[in-house]
């Protein structure tokens, strides 16, 4: 096999080349998020792929690292189950092809909308197994809901980037499906009121599973969900608790394009995606030198379009939180202040000693 | 149990570390007295005991970073305490170590209801987050049974569960941010209000650390609107393979109950006697609760009935008011207390795949035969999260260690169907040496490199977690 091509088809495989490995190895799925810059020959997890344990009735599914994100989605929704963290596929804003990985996905610690609702990908991560930069197998977690056995390194090992080891299995708390989901909008908002109406949802007791804000057409959505009866009775309450807002409407569900951006793609500049207190957000929008915004998680998210090369991180100053660049060449990940930077480091000193597992792809 | 040998050096500097604690600290919050320091010799799990070298309870972050960078300086072990109800050791004292108590630490920094976060000293407890934000309609979601004594800070570090957490999650899925002390003194900031790590995901790693990376002094928590209602249905079966199946059933038809509990015969006998609930004799009973509006209620309820009627209950009980649902979890609230009255017990806190329940029932019955050791179950069953009640002498000789041991075969049970050693009450102690029944040496090796990074002297929290042969070169 030649060096640059590297396909194991087993765990154990996967160990001896990266115990062989004489330089850096670029990690790869479905090589549909490129997100961060690095170098090295690439090592695809793709041939390990299949799903080893579905079990409905415990609400556990654990897959191969390969395994294709479509594969799982199909095989939870014949059980009427699925993966409640709601995954974005990146292929529609980044523009690029091939088939999304459940490891890529939790090596990103890839969430959508409801990610204000249920939680992140991270939350929903019960086990992995990975190699790490020594060629050590090392398991951590399990396949129970309930477990504080030990060091939780599967949440440490989500969105690690494969720069702490690489992912072959995971396995993952899953989530009944719902017999109805609706979308109901607030139109004529400006950003500051839209985020107060959102906040409003989020804080009443009706849950709300998806909370955005799409400044291009002022239109604020909410989603709900579950049966029918519940939702028709919780549109009700909470078309009752947002009236200062305006007249809450029943509209389409489009909560795919916002899960992935869609509105960005195919257009000229930078992607960003800022993690902020939803409090903090349309002030710090409307100062970001962005062409376009559009907010998730109840304002907490904020997806920027900006000019090629414009320093967006720059232009929060003080404020808390996280901005990564997307789509874009630069800096990806926000710099971490200097306590947390050396704990990041060292950490990755001890799991991979090398250096050789997607290096610098955090910086 | 063993526990290291105390360092000699250490225990032989206590005059000149106390005189350094004391410069730093207020006269009264350095316990050095050897009769007041026994008041800090036990946690939960009070048949270990071991006075510390000393106590302090700083009153604010600075304080704590004063603290650790003296007992760092001077190479001293140091045990983080919340409120001390660990039921596995997590506080246990070594005779050459300072207890660190955040008692004092208990103020709400902030509340927050636009951004649904309340930020707190670690050291209030879990039940008073809730009563800081509950006339404003919230509520923090974690609901461990000690939550009326337990401590924030024990929370994270054991990354605490509680019955509801099918639907809202344990401790590390409502913690957003954290003031840490590292062992030298460092005060780090790891998230805040704000959604998830920008580069690695530290804050999870700590969570659930049982005070081996660092000394939490600071928790921004998530807290959630309360529901408009919830109501329990209590259902009973002659045999503990149909209860299981109901779980199973109720899950696989959509419904995400936000509890359900399960009591074998053993438990429910013990109860009745304890409490007289009404409960029906039977070999295992469900208690199932559901949120949300009344006609949600009604709804999810009557999926719920429909599903336990197709398996034949001995026994179906619906609350038609607050005081028919406060009777059905009577019962399950004074378990515990119900065991306690018979004889001493153990509490494990295994948790296996739902699947395996029947199995696993049936072998620990077997099992509580050849002990000779009565044992009853009653646990989350949502979850697979078991808690047998094993029941014991403590002044009979022999029988501690009988009962122990019979816990670690059912531990060893819990791996071997799938499972794992403790769901929700830590490592500490008690389960430490069990850790190589579930992890390989490179699994351990990897936790240890984690800790190796936060506290390369090993100091903090040393003898727990690790198994001492594992951990010994580091300590």
């Amino acid at each position: 096999m030649k060096a640059n091509d590297m396909t194991p088809q087993s765990e154990t495989e996967l160990a001896q080349i990266i115990k062989d490995a004489s330089g850096p190895l670029r990690i790869k799925g479905g090589g549909t998020r490129p997100i961060g810059q690095t170098t090295g020959d690439a090592l695809s997890t793709a041939k390990l792929s299949g799903i080893t344990l579905y079990e409905p009735g415990a609400l556990t599914l654990v897959a191969q690292a390969g395994t294709p994100v479509e594969e799982i989605e199909k095989t939870l929704a014949a059980e009427n189950q699925r993966l409640a963290f709601e995954p974005m596929d990146h292929r529609t804003l980044l523009g690029t092809k091939g088939t999304p990985t459940i490891g890529g996905v939790v090596a990103a610690n890839v969430s959508g909308p409801r990610r204000i609702a249920v939680g992140a990908c991270r939350d929903f991560m019960l086990g992995v197994r990975y190699v790490d930069g020594m060629g050590n197998i090392v398991k951590n977690g399990g396949r129970v809901m309930k477990n504080v056995t030990g060091y939780d390194l599967v949440k440490l090992m989500t969105g690690s980037y494969g720069t702490l080891g690489v992912l072959t299995e995971v396995s993952l708390k899953v989530l009944p499906a719902v017999e109805t989901t609706a979308t109901y909008t607030l139109t004529g908002l400006d950003d500051a009121t839209a985020i107060k109406a959102l906040s409003a949802a989020l804080s009443s007791p009706f849950e709300v599973t998806g909370a955005a804000h799409d400044p291009a057409t002022a239109t604020t959505s909410l989603r709900l969900e579950g049966f029918k009866a519940s939702v028709d009775y919780r549109a009700d309450a909470l078309s009752k608790h947002l009236e200062a807002f305006g007249t809450l409407s029943k509209a389409e569900n489009n909560w795919a394009a916002i899960r992935d951006v869609t509105a960005f793609a195919n257009q000229q500049g930078d992607v960003w995606r800022i993690s902020v207190k939803p409090s903090d957000a349309a002030a710090l929008a409307a100062n970001l030198g962005a062409t376009a915004v559009q907010y998730d998680w109840g304002g907490g998210l904020i997806w920027a379009q900006a000019p090629t090369g414009h320093n967006l991180r720059g232009a929060m100053g003080d404020i808390a939180g996280h901005a990564t660049l997307i789509r874009g060449t630069g800096q990806t990940f926000h710099p971490e202040p200097a306590p947390l930077a050396a704990i990041s480091q060292g950490l990755r000193d001890r799991f991979d000693p090398r250096g050789i597992l997607n290096t610098g792809i955090m910086s | 149990m063993e526990m290291p040998l105390p360092n000699a050096m250490v225990v032989s500097r206590k005059d000149q570390l106390v005189a350094r604690l004391l410069a730093v600290l207020p006269q009264d919050s350095v316990i050095s007295d050897v009769m007041e320091t026994r008041a800090y010799e036990c946690d939960g799990l009070t048949a270990y005991r071991c006075p510390p070298l000393c106590a302090v309870l700083p009153a604010t972050t600075k304080q704590v970073s004063d603290v650790l960078r003296i007992c760092h300086e001077m190479g001293v072990p140091v045990v983080p305490r919340g409120a001390g109800t660990s039921l596995a050791g997590g506080a246990l004292p070594t005779a050459d170590s300072v207890i660190l108590g955040v008692a004092k630490m208990n103020d709400v920094i902030e509340t927050n209801y636009d951004d649904r976060y309340i930020r707190v000293q670690t050291g209030r407890t879990n039940l008073s987050v809730t009563g800081a934000v509950e006339t404003n309609g919230f509520f923090y979601a974690p609901d461990p049974s000690s939550q009326l004594a337990c401590a924030i800070a024990g929370n994270i570090a054991m990354n605490s569960g509680g019955a509801h957490c099918l639907k809202y999650g344990v401790t590390t899925n409502n913690l957003m941010g954290v003031t840490m002390v590292m062992m030298d003194g460092t005060i780090v900031e790891i998230g805040g209000a704000h959604l998830d790590a920008g580069g690695l995901d530290l804050l999870g790693v700590i969570c659930g650390s049982e005070g081996q990376l660092g000394v939490v002094t600071e928790a921004t928590l998530r807290i959630l609107h309360k529901p408009e209602g919830a109501r329990p249905v209590l259902m009973g079966y002659d045999n503990s393979e149909v209860a299981g199946q109901v779980v199973t059933d109720i899950i696989k038809a959509g419904v995400l109950p936000v509890a359900i509990e399960f009591m074998d015969r053993p438990c429910i006998e013990a109860t009745e006697k304890f409490a007289q609930a009404g409960y029906p004799m039977c070999e295992a009973l469900l208690i199932v609760e559901v949120e949300g509006s009344d006609a949600e209620i009604d709804a999810q309820l009557a999926l719920i009935m429909d599903i336990a009627r197709k398996h034949n209950p001995v026994e179906l009980r619906e609350a038609k008011d607050a005081d028919e649902a406060a009777r059905i979890w009577l019962g399950r609230k004074s378990a515990f207390g119900a065991m306690g009255q018979i004889n001493d017990y153990m509490c494990l806190d295994g948790t296996i795949p739902v699947s395996e329940l029947p199995f696993v029932l049936k072998r620990i019955g077997e099992m509580s035969k050849e002990f000779g050791l009565d044992v009853g179950n009653v646990f989350h069953a949502g979850d697979g999260n078991m808690h047998p009640l094993i029941l014991f002498d403590a002044n009979k000789p022999g029988d501690l260690e009988l009962c122990e041991d019979f816990g670690a075969e059912i531990l060893k049970l819990c791996v071997e169907v799938g499972g794992c050693l403790t769901g929700e009450h830590g490592v500490g102690i008690e389960k430490r040496d069990l850790m190589h029944v579930q992890y390989a040496p490179q699994d351990l090796e990897a936790q240890m490199a984690v800790k190796d990074v936060f506290d390369p002297k090993w100091l903090l929290n040393p003898a727990k977690v690790f198994p001492l042969d594992a951990s010994a070169s580091r300590r």
